[in-house]
């Protein structure tokens, strides 16, 4: 016989009501009172958003912004799932490969994104070098240009690709690689077949999470990307800076949106969420 | 399905060692074509080792694995075309059931229609027609297993390795599909080759079994062969129960071996011929003692002893015995409510046959 328990254990939530409060006074009250913003501004009205469609700024710099998020999610999972496959794939290697992975991410963005600085820079280190080999008659000019803004993001937002698809080849039956084998696949079918098609949910957890990181991205594409290939949050920024409070709170809401519209359509794939739980190993 | 003919395997000097630890330690087999063949032995003996060899998912550190007469030690496990099962199906979750058993068909090139036709006959084979849709998850361990026996044989492999295909499954469901397994070896008429370490399942399926123990043959043999005639000690407390008595050898006559033990003789049939004073284990099966006041046979062997503990146990009684020295001895006598039974600390003398005596 088992005693079903109906009633709820109200301990657990009444732990959590510091933060909650915090969250509430310094987060969700601020949100709140600038999305308003941006329909009582100058009067109740949704005047600002019916003018974005024919705002040929807000038009340029959103699809900028999409097509960078696009390009470094893509970049990212490139690079990254053949990073993951060897963190479970080499579990000697996997300690020294997760300290290459974690350190720069527990670094700054602001520091990485200066190291990206002196990297691409006219007389930065990639073009001295370039130079020094001659292989170039004159520095390249990548800084300041959105490929900087994407070779700098990429790096920054690889550990978001890495963890969660790693975390998915983790919990695929390695007897299913080997059963593959035993019945006549290759080991590119068996990859082709077994290990890609159950580490999607994985791949799918990598490039939502990069993605959305990817719009709001701040710091990086405003040090190395340059005034003229602007960002949507760099134009956020620069409303704020010109005291625009509507149009700008207009522009966090379209930010938001977006962001929260593709976690809600990623959310009802199968498996996505066993991916973003963590493996306790 | 019929019409193929079972692969041979030979194993010669097989070893595998892990550091200085050997998981086999040079095992010599010849499985014969078309012949059910278990490696039975507890957890550790080397017989799910030697098994992955065979498949080619671990590498030999010794020997050779000849199939056919063909060493295949150098080939990928995905060239040797063998049928494999695995104790945790290894199905894969994101296929049909279709797709599942189609997909060492997909591997090798068979079209579409044709690898249709092939499933539902494998389907059908494994008795679950209809279920070619459905994903493993939504089936049971039993018919799970079955959906992995009909993709390990859809392929018409020569040659079926089973890795404890039923040991996640409950008894009644083991027993069944153990049943199902000798039909499918009969009908198919590919060897098989099957790894257990619960020797009822061994002695019910198989042709001929090899007992493995610490990386080596301890034993092969058909089912009656190991349990009436054990050679070693290991073998004969492996496989059902016996009983042990320490005996001195006194010498052969007429091809019998003669033996003291407690003070009474005793005569065995022993294929191993021991010399005069050597010290062997009279071994009897405790089924195939018998009280002696029950009436025996003269020529049985008999010896006298104490009982220390009787159990009821519905078909059968079950009595502890203590032998002269103090050894126990268990013996299983049929129950019937026209025999009386023995109370504890009662004088017996209990006798058995010189054909169920065995000296190890």
């Amino acid at each position: 016989m088992r005693a079903v328990q109906k009633t709820m254990n109200p301990m657990p939530l009444l732990l959590t009501a510091p933060l909650v409060l915090f969250m509430l006074a310094f987060y969700a009250v601020p949100v709140v009172s600038m999305l308003m913003r941006s329909v009582s501004d100058p009067t109740w009205t949704v005047a600002n958003y019916a003018a974005l469609p024919d705002d040929p700024v807000f038009l340029k710099v959103f699809w900028n912004t999409l097509v960078t998020s696009l390009i470094v999610t893509v970049g990212t999972l490139l690079m990254g799932y053949p990073v993951a496959l060897a963190l479970v794939r080499a579990p000697k290697w996997a300690p020294v490969i997760l300290i290459l992975i974690l350190l720069p991410f527990w670094t700054s963005v602001l520091v990485r994104s200066y190291a990206w600085m002196v990297l691409l820079g006219r007389h930065g280190l990639i073009n001295e070098s370039l130079l020094a080999a001659g292989l170039l008659d004159r520095p390249l000019r990548i800084l300041n240009t959105p490929l900087a803004t994407q070779i700098a993001m990429t790096h920054i937002l690889l550990p978001y690709m890495i963890l969660p698809i790693a975390n998915a080849l983790r919990q695929i039956d390695p007897s299913l690689a080997r059963a593959a084998s035993g019945l006549g696949a290759s080991p590119f079918a068996t990859f082709r077949q077994v290990t890609l098609p159950l580490s999607m949910p994985g791949v799918a957890a990598g490039m939502l999470l990069v993605f959305v990181l990817a719009l709001g991205f701040y710091i990086t594409p405003a040090m190395v990307g340059g005034p003229r290939e602007i960002t949507l949050s760099m134009l956020i920024s620069q409303q704020v800076d010109q005291l625009n409070w509507a149009y700008a709170a207009t522009l966090s809401a379209v930010l938001l949106a977006t962001a929260l519209g593709l976690i809600a359509v990623c959310y009802r794939l199968p498996g996505i969420r066993s991916a973003f739980r963590m493996n306790a190993r | 399905m019929n019409g193929v003919q079972g692969a041979s395997v030979a194993l010669s000097d097989l070893e595998k060692s892990y550091g200085s630890v050997a998981a086999v330690a040079g095992v010599s087999l010849d499985i014969r074509s078309g012949e059910f063949l278990t490696l039975l032995g507890p957890s550790g003996s080397g017989k799910t080792t030697t098994l992955m060899m065979i498949a080619g998912f671990e590498m030999p550190t010794g020997g050779d694995i000849a199939i056919d007469g063909q060493s295949v030690v150098a080939m990928p496990p995905y060239r040797r075309n063998i049928g494999m099962v695995f104790q945790n199906y290894a199905l894969f979750p994101h296929l049909t059931v279709a797709e599942n058993i189609g997909f060492p068909l997909k591997q090798r090139g068979v079209a579409k229609d044709e690898r249709a036709r092939l499933v539902g006959e494998a389907l059908e084979l494994v008795h679950l027609p209809g279920y070619g849709g459905r994903y493993p998850r939504q089936l049971s361990g039993g018919q799970q297993q079955r959906v992995a026996l009909a993709r390990a044989i859809v392929f018409k492999p020569r040659l079926l390795l089973m890795d404890e295909p039923l040991g996640a499954l409950d008894k009644q469901l083991r027993e069944n599909l153990q049943l199902e397994m000798r039909r499918l070896h009969a009908d198919l008429g590919i060897t098989f080759i099957y790894v257990t370490h619960d020797q009822e399942e061994a002695l019910t399926m198989s042709d001929r079994i090899a007992v493995m123990n610490e990386g080596l043959v301890a034993q092969i043999g058909a089912p009656e062969d190991l349990y009436d005639r054990p050679q070693s000690r290991f073998v004969a407390s492996f496989i059902g129960e016996s009983n042990f008595l320490p005996a001195t050898v006194r010498g052969l006559e007429n091809g019998v071996v003669v033996a003291d033990c407690q003070g009474a003789t005793i005569r065995a049939v022993c294929p191993g011929r021991p010399a005069t004073g050597d010290k062997v284990m009279v071994t009897t099966r405790p089924e195939r003692l018998r009280f002696a006041d029950n009436g025996c046979d003269p020529a049985h062997n008999r010896l006298s002893v104490t009982v220390t503990e009787a159990v009821f146990a519905g078909e059968r009684c079950r009595y502890m015995l203590q032998a002269g020295d103090g050894t126990s001895v268990v013996l299983k006598e049929p129950s019937s409510a026209a025999i009386r039974r023995r109370a504890v600390g009662e004088r017996v003398e209990i006798a058995w046959s010189v054909a169920d005596t065995i000296l190890v």
